[in-house]
């Protein structure tokens, strides 16, 4: 597979590799969101964390650890550089076209951006269900 | 000494062709270009003598007859002309109706083994495709019950292409003589680099190819046993009446002689070149698995082909470490890389579960492998496989304990 160079950045110097604290601890804690999509039969599974500044509702940060083939590895670290300084509701509007275009994928690595997609509104779906917020994520679509 | 980059190690799938074997082709551009098949003039008897002489070269490593040597374009063409050859030729019932007869091969042939079979059943043949164990062994137990009275055909590879495990090609052989069926076996990985003597094996049709022993490409052979039994077969190909009708075509007089001479040299250092390859892999292997935990070796533990060997490394993907490693060349356990994300059906027929197939690396090596290439795939195979972990949320789930079998993943 030919990679673009973006990719190749993103896979070789991965962004905000990592967690905020064990499964458990951060189930526990309110102010972190934790998305895990994908299947390891398929290939690729993402985890994607948001830590959220509760007075402000934006993403302080965000981390992500991923199994998956070079261009699910450049679309999860992608989502986190994105997330970072977004409110949740702004999170929300990441469409997986923006990182195809972002990252040049080829057609056959789509799958890797709507999987990132798809992390990033997990853990944003978790965030609001740990605070209550969930009705406002249903108005929201 | 420095090793050169990138590093060959994917010999399952082509090999670099021996200088030796381009030197004896070479003539066969502007020199001997004579038509073997023109009986009339010295360029045709050039022709013709260099062809008979590949002939005996290639019956040699076979233990056979020159006369039961069929050249043909590769294993794939072998294995189609052998497999529908003897459909049509010992077929119980005529085309257009069922019941034609019973053939036996294996979940995990090759593709140009099983696309035949599946065609042949549509044809109103009846297959029984055996599923191997663990270890990917097929055995003549497995064989003998499957056989029944309308079976015509068993075809079994002699050694796998993504694991190396060979199979009981003898046994199977001589369980088929006494039953009197024919054995056609894929023995692309195994002619030429490992013994054959097709009294000995009792073999009545083999495939084997040039390009996977150090000769060219686009040429093979399909072994025809010519007594007991005389094996009869229903060309696919019809013309000009070459290759005892089995074949037309004007032969390929460079790719055969190419194929002649690979052979020749295959057996003159095959019995040195097995033990040097098997230490080597024993070192890959054992370099890797001392350095790496949660990694399996897959295939039979000993009856196993000295230059393949598929590892699976729990929780990192195969592409991404193909990524890691490029300056590497090797294959992987999932065909993500030719865009249908299937892990690969060799690997899932031995119970290696859909996310350890996606995690597997197939090492083959060949000819020129040396020690410092091997100790230098082991390290940037370690690092990149531990640069991959910690990058995986599922080592970490392995490493908190969890069982990753038991989550409920949404499928996609």
């Amino acid at each position: 597979m030919a990679y673009g160079p973006k990719i190749i950045d993103h896979y070789e110097n991965p962004r905000n590799v990592g967690n905020f604290g064990s499964s458990s601890d951060v189930k526990a804690r309110k102010d972190i969101g934790v998305g895990l999509v994908g299947a390891p039969e398929c290939g690729d599974v993402m985890q994607l964390q948001i830590k959220v500044d509760q007075s402000t509702g934006k993403i302080q940060d965000a981390k992500f650890k991923c199994f998956g083939c070079g261009s699910a590895i450049a679309s999860s670290s992608l989502a986190t550089e994105w997330l970072k300084g977004k409110s949740i509701d702004e999170g929300l509007s990441i469409k997986n076209t923006e990182i195809v275009e972002e990252l040049n994928l080829p057609p056959v690595k789509i799958h890797c951006s709507v999987l990132a997609e798809d992390a990033i509104r997990a853990a944003i779906g978790d965030y609001k269900a740990k605070n209550g917020l969930v009705e406002a994520a249903a108005k929201s679509h | 000494m420095p090793v050169k980059l990138p590093l060959y190690f994917d010999n399952a799938a082509t090999t670099r062709t021996d200088p030796r074997v381009v030197e004896a082709m070479l003539p066969c551009f502007t020199e001997v270009y004579g038509n073997p098949g023109s009986r009339n003039h010295s360029f045709g008897w050039a022709s013709e003598a260099a062809v008979d002489k590949a002939r005996g070269q290639v019956a040699g490593v076979l233990g056979a007859d020159p006369k039961e040597v069929v050249f043909t374009s590769g294993a794939t063409e072998s294995n189609n002309i052998a497999i529908r050859g003897v459909a049509n030729m010992y077929a119980k019932a005529p085309a257009g109706s069922a019941g034609r007869g019973h053939i036996i091969t294996a979940v995990h042939e090759h593709k140009a083994v099983l696309d035949p079979c599946k065609r042949l059943q549509k044809e109103g043949f009846e297959v029984t495709y055996l599923e191997p164990g663990r270890d990917g062994l097929i055995t003549a137990d497995m064989v003998k019950g499957a056989l029944r009275d309308d079976t015509i055909l068993v075809t079994i590879m002699w050694a796998n292409n993504e694991i190396g495990t060979i199979n009981e090609i003898p046994e199977i052989g001589r369980l088929c003589h006494e039953k009197g069926v024919l054995l056609h076996t894929d023995a692309t990985q195994w002619a030429g680099k490992m013994p054959v003597d097709v009294e000995r094996d009792a073999v009545d049709l083999l495939s084997m190819s040039g390009h996977k022993i150090f000769g060219p490409k686009g040429v093979g052979a399909l072994y025809v046993r010519r007594r007991k039994p005389r094996v009869r077969l229903t060309p696919l190909v019809d013309g000009g009446g070459q290759e005892r009708g089995f074949r037309s075509g004007t032969l390929n007089v460079p790719g055969i002689v190419g194929l002649g001479a690979a052979c020749e040299i295959a057996a003159a250092e095959r019995d040195a070149e097995g033990p040097r390859l098997l230490a080597l892999r024993t070192r890959l292997e054992q370099g890797i698995t001392k350095a790496l935990d949660t990694t399996q070796i897959n295939g039979h533990a000993e009856k196993r082909l000295p230059n393949i060997t598929n590892i699976s490394f729990g929780f990192v993907e195969g592409e991404s470490l193909m990524m890691a490693t490029k300056e590497i060349a090797v294959s992987s356990g999932s065909a993500c890389t030719s865009a249908s994300l299937e892990p690969s059906y060799v690997l899932k027929s031995l119970g290696v579960g859909d996310d350890l197939a996606h995690s597997s690396l197939r090492f083959s090596l060949g000819r020129w492998t040396t020690g410092e290439e091997v100790d230098y795939v082991v390290d940037k195979v370690v690092a990149a496989v531990n640069k991959l972990r910690l990058l995986s949320p599922l080592y970490d789930m392995h490493k908190e304990g969890i069982d990753i079998t038991k989550i409920e993943w949404a499928k996609h």
